[in-house]
């Protein structure tokens, strides 16, 4: 086994017994990245005089016997979460030369926990996306079939962590944007509960669904960075202390004896057969492990992609505002061609953004403007009342819900791109999660010829925990991410 | 739903964004197929119901209101990114005529 497939656990543990160093493993993941990364563009950046000398400076700590969950392991970030001293770009051209002059708080609590940081990865420009291919710099490629899309939009990241070039990966989820990609490159995704870890210093989206969280070979491991990015934080009041009966049940332990809830609505006809398939199998499993099935409802699951492409772009233009060619970014200010200001906002814009982010700016300012807004915004608000409602009562019922990520494994580079309200509803199944502002988890479970498969599970406020336990006896159970077979 | 084409310039400008004649027509198609298909929106029954703005439930936090000063390094690494500086101050053209 190559250094650079190891787990997070399976690497500290040869860390802390000295059979490996880290900048051997440092070393290792940057070979790999040099290799697998002219096929796959996941990596925009890649900092790695600055990465040996932090693998140098952890090796010393641990030499000193210094312990630390990630001390010394190498890790990549998603290019919307900023780093001090190395670009961050959003993928986009308006960002192409930027450098934040401060960490990201979870950088900040990755960095002091040790880690390595090699690089940052590619994402659909400014998060807005399903299949990294709205990315400035050039479309991520999946490591299980090099026509197809990881998804997106932290696809960079995912397919990074598939391919073994980091130990793990961060990336952010705003309507699935962790999940989906976890599920089309056979890792492990979790989209925190909003509010659990800070998004301080992510290049902001959607500010009321914007959530940082790790992509990770096993479940394990994204328990380890969760509870290392977890936490309050002065510079963004929205991350709270979790409550600490969140995560009681009346099984205090193991899968036997639990409730999964199957929402009739996530089981829809038009799914893949084969996908179809992994999430029965995968049912049985747990069955098998003791678990009861309730089949459940949400029936405002449909309502919520139009809710979604009504909230995210209206929170979209408003973010977006902040790149006005006036203070960093691209500018039409600097090569003179714009003479008054309302010219250098409108030409800096008009030049920087993408295809994508243009239209969604437009959206949102349309839904927000004189007018619609009522009709819009205001009523895609209350429609999202009554998902959030129905979504947290089912937890009445049952302990969490079991759905696939997606209809269909990773489609072809290509093929929705021309169609932005196809590629809108490649959402269907996460973007409920990211509404009712829940944890959620994607699992590998399968292949569909040869292509992963995801399954999600999503549990009630604050109570990750039981996505952690069902997922890591599944995981014990069948031992999915063992049985890769990449194309690269 | 259709928007006309003065309805895009409208917004395009709004949103300060300056889009050739190609990127207005696409997005005037476009943007007008979406909105019909978040028209089903409509069909729900919302009254009495509360916007969710946020899902947290949390009010205002407040912080005192105190300056922070900087050191040098951080000002200048701050300042390094904009176009145009004089005297350690972002330039701007004029506002006001």
């Amino acid at each position: 086994m190559k250094l650079n497939e190891f787990t997070i656990k399976e690497a500290r543990k040869k860390l802390d017994d000295g059979e490996i160093t880290s900048v051997e493993l440092a070393k290792a993941c940057l070979a790999r990245i040099k290799e697998a990364n002219k096929k796959l563009n996941a990596c925009l950046t890649v900092c790695e005089k600055e990465a040996l000398k932090e693998a140098e400076a952890a090796d010393k700590k641990i030499k000193k016997g210094e312990k630390g969950m990630l001390l010394g392991i190498p890790y990549l970030a998603k290019d919307n979460i900023l780093t001090s001293g190395v670009k961050t770009t959003a993928a986009s051209k308006i960002l192409e030369n930027y450098v934040a002059p401060y960490d990201a708080t979870i950088i900040k609590k990755i960095k002091n926990a040790g880690a390595v940081l090699l690089g940052k990865t590619n994402l659909d420009e400014f998060a807005h996306g399903a299949s990294t291919e709205n990315s400035a710099f050039g479309a991520t490629r999946n490591p299980y079939d090099l026509e197809r899309v990881p998804g997106g939009s932290s696809g960079g990241s995912a397919a990074a962590v598939a391919a073994d070039m980091c130990i793990f990966a961060l990336g952010t989820d705003t309507g699935g944007s962790i999940r989906q990609p976890a599920s089309f490159c056979g890792v492990v995704g979790l989209k925190p509960t909003y509010g659990r870890a800070s998004r301080f210093g992510l290049i902001a989206m959607t500010s009321s669904t914007d959530v940082p969280g790790p992509i990770t070979k096993t479940a394990a491991d994204a328990k380890i960075i969760l509870e290392i990015i977890s936490g309050v934080d002065k510079n963004d009041s929205t991350a709270v202390k979790a409550p600490s009966s969140a995560n009681q049940h009346k099984i205090p332990s193991g899968v036997n004896g639990l409730t999964i809830g199957l929402p009739k609505e996530y089981f829809i006809d038009g799914i893949d057969k084969r996908v179809k398939e992994a999430i029965e199998n995968a049912i049985e499993k747990f069955k098998k492990m003791g678990a009861e099935f309730k089949e459940v409802s949400l029936p405002t699951t449909k309502y919520g992609i139009g809710v979604y492409y009504i909230i995210t772009p209206s929170e979209v233009s408003s973010n977006l505002a902040r790149f006005d060619g006036i203070r960093y970014g691209y500018s039409e200010q600097r090569n003179g061609s714009a003479e008054d200001l309302f010219s250098i906002y409108s030409k800096s814009r008009g030049s920087g953004f993408g295809p994508e982010a243009k239209r969604r700016i437009m959206l949102g300012t349309y839904a927000l403007s004189a007018g619609y807004y009522d009709a819009y915004y205001l009523k895609a608000q209350k429609v999202r009342t009554l998902i959030k409602e129905e979504m947290d009562n089912i937890f009445e019922e049952v302990d969490c819900l079991l759905t696939p990520v997606s209809p269909h494994p990773a489609f072809k580079i290509g093929e929705n791109s021309s169609d932005p309200l196809k590629m809108y509803l490649e959402d269907i199944f996460v973007t409920g999660a990211s509404l009712a502002g829940l944890p959620a988890v994607s699992v590998p479970c399968g292949y569909d010829n040869g292509l992963p498969v995801g399954m999600q599970l999503i549990g009630k406020r604050f109570d990750e925990e039981i996505l952690f336990r069902i997922s890591e006896a599944y995981e014990a159970e069948t031992g999915w991410s063992k049985t890769k077979k990449l194309k690269i | 739903m259709s928007l006309s084409k003065q309805q895009i310039e409208h917004i395009a400008k709004l949103a300060r964004l300056d889009l050739t004649d190609d990127e207005l027509n696409k997005y005037g198609g476009e943007l007008s197929r979406i909105l019909n298909y978040i028209d089903q929106l409509k069909e729900v029954d919302t009254e009495g119901v509360e916007p969710t703005a946020q899902v947290t439930g949390m009010e205002n936090i407040f912080r005192e209101d105190e300056v922070k000063y900087w050191d040098k390094e951080e000002i200048k690494a701050a300042l390094k990114d904009a176009p145009e500086l004089e005297d350690n101050q972002v330039k701007v053209r004029r506002i006001l005529d």
